[in-house]
């Protein structure tokens, strides 16, 4: 039979992680094979060439760029300060000269006879990478970066914005369907990764960038209060560089929607505990949702490896969420997989599966609206 | 796979791996001829966990065998190749528009030309342009060179300069950007490929610029030999090449899929291109065809035998839907919904389909709104395409000097709605209706197609497989084609010029039948497919059916599953302001075209 793949967000209480940890350009690895590294430790660094300001001489000097280089006193190479002169006239019998400062400091990079400009570049820009979770040093890959392992509980949210933190998980909710508000947040929540319920409001979301919490998690966020937020429109599922002061991640979906309830027992299973948080997401090619990642100082017990379902299989008595409307946010479980098409309200026909409702009803939902829950 | 012997091919296994959804279809040699017998389909599969997208073409294959009773995959999980009498196929072959947009930055020396040049290039090729950099763009410098170092594109396209003309400002801009050293999306270990296309007096100099590393440097023919004259083929070429070697391969699993296939695996839209060129040149007709998808959408059209493309990258009905919805404005997408919804609730169901890109609407509510989004993206589309399809495109024809400096937008288009013959859906949202007659609708809305037009769609998104297959096994396409790919859904005859609401439009009369449009109204009228009719419209003063202002016209037309939809309704297309009147008016439209008529009695079904 065909596999109904049908995909999940991963929510484990225990995973072997590991994660790369890569400079943008080739640098320096600080780290060796076997190093015990905290999230906040640099592992590896580097410097990104300096800012370019051109210079246009020919222009500056008013003579064809061919005859600039007889006028330019510096070399490629060459250290300047503002002010410091860069490129001067013969003038008329030694007077009149027609002396250019450099208006930035810098290298000279390159002096162009073909178009007479100068290119000066400013001091480098240091990049740290750092380790981001806590763990081990497993590989590292010279002149770019390391490979870090540790065993983790581990949570996917369905997005987020804001790139990388760490923090201690604080619950701000006592239950997986409560709102987060703002008066949930509070003072000691600085630094922190704040856990909520269901939605969280942005009247929440602006409270805690208030505190400077770290990160904020919760079931749902109003998509005009993630508008708000960003200041413009959302247009596709690509983020992770806003600078929004905190990272948000959402663990279900837009809108009123409770946070599964296994994800809020688990994420406050490990309340007070240090956590690594992404919000990066990228729903196209390469695949990226936000994370949760919490390093385990032990190993908890785990069964005997064997999964009770088969990864990405739709079974009866499997627990999935169905994805949209009419029951989205939903969480029940496959009562039965009809292989017939069924017309649906829509009038489309499509294959189905019929799913046992909290309140013991059974719905039919398409198969594509549908996830698994994935352990 | 072995060589192929066409002679010997008898059984064929095509693929097209979407963003969303990968399609198979099995055709087969039956009593004489080649005919699509079985289709399958299964989300693409780049998500993790199995982040390949061979598992998706492996899931639909095994649900065509499982329908064919054929086994087409091993136990390993490949394809089983050469056929026997009940296993495998003699060939497979796969388009692929997995990998998600391709982002290009451009650059040219004035905005105005060179730039515009590039950036109608770039935009030809199916990219999204994240900036046009030009020496009188009214950015310094440092400020051009800060916003290089702060995109992240796939590639650069460089030119500027008229062949033997002056060199000095496209090196200066090779100079700006060489030391910028632009990061690539993927990975440090890219080299960013950059395309000139420029003065080919200044290639040399422009080499040397890009020679001290980190850069692919590609040159090619100047976009803008002469002043006159865009010569953007072998740029656009070009960026094909590299969105296919360096972008596309980025898909998880793409690398194994090509050693599958028996032929190079073609861009999803280059091979749909391909076989609707084949039927504008065979039938002499002009053709525009449209696919939507859950990305982008791709917009062809063939024009008096002139060929154009075009790839709304960021217009589609999943992970693009957010933005149709932020580009065309939410009162635009709901001025097609005849009932109320709650915007904030609509804008977060929107995000959800974002998010969660393959699910698909339930309800009747949801799949209108679904169907009216894509009006819009649709609308959106072929508008960039009408921009894009202008007189100096592909064929290069001259214009003078004036010329160019009098039309900002770079010439007329030469997309003609009135000349239109046949236009044809694909892509899920049109394909999948569950009624053809809302394809049909959807196509009449956002074309706004004027005079008379065939309609018909790609009847299971069959269009990218022909259009591969044409170019390993081009009597097999064909046939397919001819049989099994288009669904003709009727005839579309509008009204353009002068319409005024409630007053007569134009009369028609066919097989003994005959009626008068009013402005503003729709009627449908049953040409069963397969059927042809003589039909005589005319006119009122002022109105154009073809024949211009008030002339009648009388000419064949086709029926199809919906069959002739007259559209009184004029050109350009206006919707009343007012929300209310506006939901009785579409609802008016509904009930005339009967788009929605089966769903009311099955709805109860869930």
């Amino acid at each position: 039979m065909a596999k109904a793949y049908t995909p999940g967000l991963l929510v484990t209480g225990f995973r072997e992680h590991r994660c790369r940890r890569i400079l943008p350009i080739a640098g320096e690895v600080n780290v060796s094979i076997g190093d015990v590294v905290t999230a906040n430790d640099v592992v590896a660094e580097t410097n990104l060439p300096g800012d370019v300001n051109p210079v246009n001489l020919a222009n500056q000097l008013s003579m064809p760029a061919s005859d600039v280089m007889d006028c330019v006193v510096v070399n490629e190479g060459d250290t300047v300060a503002v002010g410091d002169v860069i490129a001067q006239t013969k003038g008329i019998f030694g007077f009149m000269k027609t002396s250019i400062t450099s208006k930035v400091a810098g290298t000279v990079e390159t002096i162009s006879p073909v178009t007479g400009q100068m290119i000066v570049r400013g001091a480098p820009l240091p990049v740290q990478v750092r380790a981001y979770i806590s763990g081990q040093v497993v590989n590292v890959l010279p002149g770019e970066g390391c490979e870090i392992e540790a065993n983790v509980a581990y949570v996917q949210g369905i997005f987020g914005v804001g790139g990388e933190t760490a923090g201690s998980i604080k619950m701000a909710c006592s239950s997986h369907d409560e709102e987060l508000d703002a008066h949930h947040i509070t003072e000691d929540m600085a630094g922190a990764v704040v856990v909520g319920g269901a939605r969280m409001t942005a009247a929440a979301v602006a409270r805690a960038r208030e505190v400077a919490a770290a990160a904020i998690v919760s079931g749902g966020i109003d998509d005009a209060d993630l508008k708000d937020m960003l200041g413009y429109d959302l247009g596709v599922a690509i983020t992770g560089r806003e600078q929004l002061g905190i990272t948000v991640i959402v663990t279900e979906g837009f809108g009123e929607i409770a946070m599964a309830a296994r994800t809020f027992e688990l994420l406050k299973s490990y309340a007070g505990t240090e956590a690594s948080v992404n919000g990066a997401t990228q729903i196209r090619a390469g695949v990226m949702r936000p994370e949760i990642v919490i390093p385990l100082e032990s190993t908890p017990e785990v069964g005997d490896g064997k999964r009770k379902y088969e990864e990405g299989q739709l079974e009866i008595g499997r627990p999935v969420r169905v994805i949209r409307d009419p029951y989205f946010g939903i969480i029940g479980e496959v009562s039965d997989l009809p292989s017939e098409p069924h017309v649906l309200g829509s009038g489309s026909k499509a294959r189905v599966l019929e799913v046992k409702l909290p309140t013991g009803e059974h719905a039919i939902v398409p198969r594509a609206n549908v996830e698994l829950i994935e352990e | 796979m072995t060589a192929l012997d066409p002679e010997r091919i008898k059984v064929i296994l095509a693929t097209d791996c979407g963003s969303t959804t990968t399609k198979a279809i099995l055709i087969q040699y039956v009593d004489g001829a080649y005919r699509q017998t079985h289709r399958g389909e299964a989300p693409t599969t780049v998500e993790k966990p199995f982040a390949d997208v061979t598992m998706g073409v492996i899931n639909s294959v095994t649900e065509i065998g499982e329908l064919a009773g054929r086994k087409l995959v091993d136990d390993d999980g490949r394809i089983i190749s050469p056929a026997t009498d009940t296993e495998g196929c003699d060939i497979y072959i796969s388009t692929s528009s997995a990998g998600g947009g391709l982002q290009m930055m451009v650059a040219g020396v004035i905005a105005e030309m060179t730039a515009a040049s590039a950036k109608r290039a770039a935009l030809g090729a199916g990219s999204i342009v994240m900036d046009v950099i030009a020496a009188n763009d009214g950015r310094r410098p440092h400020e051009q060179i800060q916003r290089i170092r702060d995109l992240r594109p796939d590639m650069i396209l460089l030119s500027g300069g008229t062949d033997g003309g002056t060199k000095d400002k496209v090196v200066q801009l090779a100079e700006l950007i060489a030391p910028a050293k632009p990061q690539p999306r993927f990975g440090s270990d890219y080299e960013m490929p950059i395309i000139y296309a420029g003065n080919n007096e200044a290639q040399t100099d422009v080499s040397e610029v890009f020679a001290e590393g980190g850069f692919d440097l590609q040159i090619v023919d100047n976009l803008r030999p002469v002043l006159e004259r865009e010569n953007l083929g072998p740029a656009r070429d070009k960026i094909h090449d590299i969105f296919l070697e360096h972008v596309m391969a980025q898909a998880p699993g793409y690398d194994k899929l090509m050693g599958w296939t028996g032929a190079p695996i073609m861009p999803t839209p280059g091979a749909v291109g391909d076989i609707l060129q084949t039927v504008a040149r065979i039938q002499g007709i002009n053709v525009v065809g449209v696919d939507i998808g859950g990305a982008t959408t791709d917009v062809f059209s063939v024009f008096d035998e002139t060929f154009n493309r075009t790839v709304s990258a960021n217009l589609g009905m999943s992970y693009s839907i957010s933005n149709v919805c932020a580009e065309a404005t939410m009162p635009n997408v709901l001025r097609w919904v005849p009932f109320n919804m709650n915007e904030r609730e609509l804008r977060n169901h929107v995000k959800n389909k974002m998010i969660r890109p393959t699910t698909i609407p339930q309800t009747r509510e949801a799949l209108m709104f679904e169907q009216a989004v894509a009006r819009e993206a649709l609308r959106l589309a072929y508008k960039q395409h009408k921009e894009f399809a202008t007189t100096l495109k592909g064929v290069q024809q001259q214009r003078t000097v004036g010329d160019t400096f009098t039309q900002e937008a770079g010439g007329e288009t030469i997309v003609n709605n009135m000349t239109l013959d046949l236009l044809v859906a694909s892509g899920g949202v049109l394909s999948h209706a569950p009624r053809m007659h809302q394809t049909a609708m959807m196509l009449i809305d956002a074309f706004e197609p004027e005079g008379v037009t065939m309609l018909a769609k790609d009847s299971i998104f069959m269009m990218p497989h022909l259009g591969v297959l044409a170019s390993v096994h081009p009597k097999a396409a064909e046939e397919v084609f001819d049989r099994d790919c288009l669904i003709y859904l009727g005839t579309c005859v509008a009204a353009a010029g002068n319409v005024k609401a409630g007053k007569p439009a134009f009369s028609w009369s066919f097989n003994g039948m005959s009626g008068e449009i009013a402005g503003g109204e729709m009627e449908l009228v049953d040409l069963a497919l397969g059927e042809t009719a003589m039909i005589t419209l005319t006119p009122v003063r002022g109105v154009d059916l073809g024949n211009g202002p008030g002339k009648k016209v009388e000419r064949e037309i086709k029926g199809g599953t919906v069959g002739v939809i007259f559209d009184g309704r004029g050109r350009p297309l206006g919707l009343p302001e007012d929300r209310s009147s506006c939901q009785s008016t579409v609802q008016g439209w509904i009930d005339s075209c009967a788009m929605y008529r089966e769903e009311e009695e099955t709805a109860a079904a869930v």
